[in-house]
């Protein structure tokens, strides 16, 4: 009989290392096995963020050779005294309720009617989620494009339904409407996520509670409130925690989109960093900037799980 | 409400995490809120400690 790759390794294994192996207790090896990504983790993460806290206590330039001279707080004094910081915590929450509002809304209503039984449902759930998997600079450069007041397919969609001449308005350059471009063009793409979701959490619903809740003379629209919505909530709730993460750090689609303009109206925080810290070479500042935008989003984060877990508990 | 403060003289999670909850989300309307400047400045430090105090509650007695 051949020996198995264990044995063949084992018989392979030198005596000396082989005897210092065999004295491990599993505790030992089980670090032996984590710890490489323990490793990983601190070099990768937790490094630098611990950097990225002491640089915002700098006045650090990244693109020249100077050393870093300790300035205390004034990062944090001068970024929370500033009107174009504020101006785009505000771009940056319009962005992100917005989108959240109608990705979560258009999102549950398709899983809803995806969920009936009809033929055809797995091709239409194809073609539903094909905006999720191109890429965002591609998203966002086809629909400046379709944004062109002149020859852009969007305008003439909405002088077809409205009647408003197609040339009299741009999406990107007006700003009334900037800010609603990129909504639209961020629930177009990512709505299809939410759908999946949702969907995910609708399917988990066994159908033996419906036939109780019939039995029981429920009208659909008691079924609909009392049992869809609180069995498919907490998969909403993951889709918002998602959207909302993914979308506060939102850059790519937008830069290709607007650049942030007209003016800074749909300069979104993580442009602001991004310009602070590459374009300014700002390095201190843009790191008080980051850890601003960290402690945020983590606090925000800490809230929702906990909410989160308590809509599974119920 | 008399709940709630006698929880926080106790030392209570649910009572010291309501507290970290709201201090987070207040901190958090303050930062995007467009109306009052003075609030954005402060926003951070409230949203801050409203943080700091939920990592450190979560590991209070329920």
């Amino acid at each position: 009989m051949s020996a198995s790759p264990i044995d063949r390794a084992a018989q392979a294994t030198p005596k000396g290392l082989a005897r210092r192996i065999r004295g491990l207790s599993d505790r030992a090896i089980a670090w032996l096995f984590v710890g490489p990504s323990i490793v990983l983790l601190l070099a990768v993460n937790i490094f630098p963020l611990i950097w990225t806290i002491n640089l915002s206590f700098t006045n650090f330039k990244a693109n020249r050779l100077r050393e870093a001279k300790f300035i205390g707080l004034r990062n944090y004094e001068r970024i929370l005294t500033d009107t174009d910081t504020w101006n785009s915590m505000q771009a940056t929450a319009h962005f992100l309720f917005w989108t959240i509002f109608f990705q979560v809304l258009i999102g549950f209503t398709l899983a809803y009617l995806i969920n009936k039984k009809f033929k055809g449902n797995d091709m239409w759930t194809t073609i539903i989620v094909l905006p999720m998997m191109l890429s965002p600079a591609v998203v966002g450069n086809f629909w400046t494009f379709l944004y062109q007041p002149q020859i852009g397919l969007f305008n003439y969609v909405i002088e077809f339904f409205t009647g408003v001449d197609s040339s009299s308005f741009s999406m990107i350059g007006d700003v009334n409407l900037a800010p609603w471009s990129i909504v639209i063009v961020d629930t177009w793409m990512w709505t299809p996520f939410v759908m999946l979701i949702c969907l995910a959490g609708l399917r988990s619903i066994p159908d033996s509670i419906y036939e109780a809740a019939e039995c029981d003379r429920a009208s659909k629209w008691r079924q609909f409130w009392t049992l869809t919505i609180p069995m498919a909530l907490p998969f909403l709730m993951l889709a918002v925690l998602f959207r909302g993460i993914e979308n506060f750090k939102m850059f790519d689609l937008v830069v290709q989109l607007t650049g942030g303009g007209p003016g800074s109206l749909t300069t979104l925080t993580s442009i602001d960093l991004k310009r602070e810290a590459f374009e300014k070479w700002r390095t201190g500042y843009a790191s008080a900037y980051a850890v601003i935008l960290f402690v945020t989003v983590f606090g925000l984060a800490s809230i929702y799980v906990k909410a989160l877990n308590k809509v599974k508990e119920r | 409400m008399s709940g709630f403060f006698k929880g926080l003289l106790r030392f209570r999670r649910s009572a010291w995490e309501m507290l970290a909850t709201i201090l987070i989300a207040l901190g958090v309307f303050m930062l995007m809120q467009p109306f009052w400047m003075v609030a954005f400045t402060y926003s951070f430090i409230v949203t801050l400690v409203g943080t700091v105090m939920f990592i450190i509650v979560s590991h209070f007695p329920e």
